[in-house]
């Protein structure tokens, strides 16, 4: 279980609060308006954002104080997921040690990787060569051999067209319920939230709501998320 | 967003900033300490000083002035030959200042091509040594600068004011008067203070073409005191007259340039509809003629006189070639090796000390900075015996600020860009070095590191005053044979140098690309 305990994550000088639980293995969607903090959450969680208050829990461990690289997180951000000038493989294998010191063992965990996002063939290409859907898939190959408990999603797939879009969103879901990740994914499109997630964490006013039923939530909005929705 | 931590240490940044500071501060201290203020400034000095500030400002003001109708031309033409005219228009900034001044004296000199035509009309030779040269020699390096500075100020016009102009039908009177004027206001000030203050240091120029008590400036009357007087003290203190009109002139400098001087995407001109006049077309043409012709016919002068002489050099002058070629590469080390940490540094946000640092070299000039190093040195050794190592040095200090100028974005590019991914990713320390920061910025290091060998390469400043009679860089021992009348042996050591700091310039440029894209 993720556990945020009267966490206060401080961005610049913007501050969200958060007191929640988000269950192993569940897929959770985080809605809000812009500027709300959906971005200042997810960022707190993968660490890059200071809890200035308040413990932060993976699995009864306690994780505030960890660097982003040694929390349970692996991260896509909206842009800048792959390095340009590495190859498709070498972009991948960082996930499994960034010195890119690999063994043979590790080299097969890695074209499994690519393998099974349907990149098998193309790891020796460098991400610009790459059309933008196979750059998100290069993505998640990185982001499985990582191998971590928690996958957070910062809108990767924005730029991407609706048909390319819910393909990725088809793809990851396929990905979490077989390694059995946490997903935590932010999104503007109640679409992607019914399409994948089981919950939603609705963010708005400097605070992170408790994630409650997707299906339910959408169903039968509260005031603040019916005034989001529109 | 990525502000809190970055994968590399800042800590090494802060260290090489500390040596910086240390070498320069270190270089004043021991001027101040040295000097006898009781000198008190003697009628000599007060021409110095006049003399210095007169020759920059009319070089700055000359400078800046040409360059308004020659950028104009530029910023409104489209031709062939534009891309390699503004490039052509950076080259002055590596050429070797030795050569630029056998050049141009080629050129416009008593016996030159310009003296040879106004013979044949019966007018007399044209005479260049004293304030004339100077001035001539600086808007030869500086009218290029200030003409690329201008077609920045240009291209940061919203190419939809020119649409916007083209919709009313705007002559390119009512251009000039409602759009380029107000860019022109704002940026004229910074190109002539820039000008000013690379004028005021300025030591081979005022070597080569002036002298005598009313053609010294500061930097040459420090260099005359050291080597014809053996004048330590009074060397010192014109060197704190020289860190007081330079740092003046620094500080305004940097007051009035809030833009990029190194700018990049020149070559691309904006497409206009308001100077399509015939009257206009043919006066850009003779404009942009002009200016190439100015700038190509004294390195042609280099080329055609250095031919003949190149392939009989005595051996002194091979000898000082590799030696050159060795303190630019060390001095191009050295640079590096302080340059990069400090952009680091300075990208991750954390270190203000470490940008004032990389400005300290601009406030004072190679003869201050030589000057102390050699009142430090000289009670434990002959500073004679460290002539190149302290030139590397010092050269490697002066073109810190122009590095960090070009390696600062680059390391804020993919600290904004790839930060967070590598932290998520757990990479710090050398396998971020190895595999993000050093690929990602091999073209500006690349770019660096050839300005720095090609500058150093070019440079007559300190190992003029460190290097014993047995002892000479290129630049010189190029020189002393033009101190000597040797000429042709001359004019083939400034090819000789000249295309070795271009190839130096060219090798890491080219090198740096290709590592990028490999």
């Amino acid at each position: 279980m993720l556990r945020l305990d009267a966490v206060t994550f401080q961005n610049g000088s913007f501050r969200l609060a958060a007191d929640l639980n988000v269950a192993k293995r569940r897929k959770v969607a985080v809605m809000g308006p812009s500027g709300s903090g959906k971005s200042t959450l997810v960022n707190g969680v993968a660490g890059f954002h200071e809890a200035i208050t308040g413990r932060l829990f993976w699995d009864g461990a306690e994780i505030t104080a960890m660097a982003p690289g040694k929390r349970p997180v692996a991260m896509l951000f909206q842009d800048g997921n792959l390095f340009p000038h590495l190859s498709v493989r070498q972009n991948a294998a960082l996930g499994v040690r960034p010195d890119l010191k690999l063994s043979v063992g590790d080299w097969t965990r890695v074209d499994a990787a690519l393998a099974e996002v349907g990149l098998g063939d193309l790891g020796a290409r460098k991400p610009a060569e790459l059309s933008g859907g196979q750059q998100s898939r290069a993505a998640l190959a990185r982001v499985l051999s990582q191998a971590r408990p928690i996958l957070i999603l910062d809108e990767p797939f924005a730029a991407l067209g609706p048909a390319l879009k819910h393909e990725m969103l088809d793809l990851v879901e396929r990905l979490v319920e077989e390694t059995g990740a946490t997903l935590l994914m932010v999104t503007h499109d109640p679409g992607d939230a019914t399409r994948i997630a089981d919950d939603i964490i609705l963010v708005e006013g400097g605070q992170a709501h408790p994630p409650s039923s997707a299906t339910k939530m959408l169903a039968n909005p509260s005031p603040a998320l019916r005034a989001y929705l529109g | 967003m990525a502000g809190r931590a970055q994968p590399v240490n800042p800590v090494w940044g802060s260290v090489a900033a500390a040596v910086v500071a240390a070498a320069i501060l270190g270089a004043l201290c021991a001027v101040f300490w040295r000097a006898e203020a009781s000198l008190g400034l003697g009628p000599s000095d007060w021409a110095a000083i006049r003399f210095t500030v007169l020759q920059a400002a009319l070089s700055a003001t000359f400078s800046a002035v040409l360059a308004v109708p020659v950028a104009r031309a530029l910023a409104r033409r489209q031709f062939a030959a534009r891309g390699a005219l503004v490039t052509l228009l950076g080259a002055p900034f590596i050429l070797p200042v030795i050569v630029a001044v056998f050049g141009l004296l080629a050129v416009f000199g008593r016996s030159g091509w310009v003296s040879t035509v106004l013979g044949w009309v019966g007018l007399p030779p044209l005479h260049i040594y004293g304030l004339h040269g100077v001035v001539l020699a600086h808007v030869f390096f500086n009218l290029p600068l200030a003409t690329r500075l201008l077609l920045q100020g240009w291209r940061d016009v919203p190419s939809e004011q020119f649409r916007l102009a083209a919709q009313l039908s705007f002559g390119a009177g009512e251009t000039a008067r409602l759009i380029e004027r107000p860019m022109l206001a704002r940026t004229l000030p910074g190109v002539w203070a820039v000008i000013f203050a690379i004028c005021v240091t300025s030591f081979a120029v005022a070597l080569t073409l002036g002298g005598g008590p009313r053609a010294t400036t500061v930097e040459l009357a420090i260099f005359q005191a050291f080597s014809f007087d053996f004048d330590l003290s009074r060397a010192a203190w014109l060197s704190v007259i020289q860190i007081a009109l330079a740092g003046i002139a620094a500080v305004i400098a940097l007051r009035l340039t809030p833009f990029e001087a190194l700018g990049t995407g020149l070559d691309r001109p904006v497409r206009r509809w308001d100077v399509g006049a015939r009257r206009l077309i043919a006066q850009d043409t003779m404009l942009i003629t002009l200016a190439a012709l100015f700038l190509l016919l004294p390195l042609s002068a280099i080329v055609l006189s250095g031919l003949a002489a190149i392939w009989h050099l005595p051996v002194q002058v091979w000898h000082a070639a590799g030696l050159s070629v060795l303190v630019a590469l060390g001095s191009t080390a050295v640079l590096l090796s302080l340059a990069l940490p400090m952009s680091w540094a300075i990208a991750a946000g954390s270190a203000s000390r470490v940008e004032v640092a990389g400005i300290l070299g601009l406030a004072a000039s190679p003869l201050v900075i030589g000057t102390g190093f050699f009142v430090m040195l000289n009670p434990f050794v002959n500073p004679q015996s460290l002539a190149l190592p302290v030139t590397a040095l010092v050269n490697a200090l002066m073109a810190l600020p122009f590095a960090l100028r070009i390696l600062v974005p680059g390391a804020r590019e993919v600290a904004r860009g790839y930060g967070r991914l590598a932290l998520s990713l757990d990479m710090r320390g050398w396998p971020y070095l190895r595999h993000v920061l050093l690929p990602r910025l091999m073209p500006r290091i690349g770019f660096a590191a050839g300005l720095a060998a090609a500058l150093s390469m070019g440079d007559l400043g300190v190992i003029a005053l460190f290097a014993d009679p047995e002892l000479a860089t290129l630049p010189l021992q190029m020189y002393r044979l033009m101190a000597a009348y040797q000429m042709e042996t001359a004019a083939g050591a400034g090819l000789l140098l000249l295309v070795l700091s271009l190839v130096l310039f060219w090798a890491f440029d080219a090198g740096g690309r290709r590592g990028a894209a490999a």
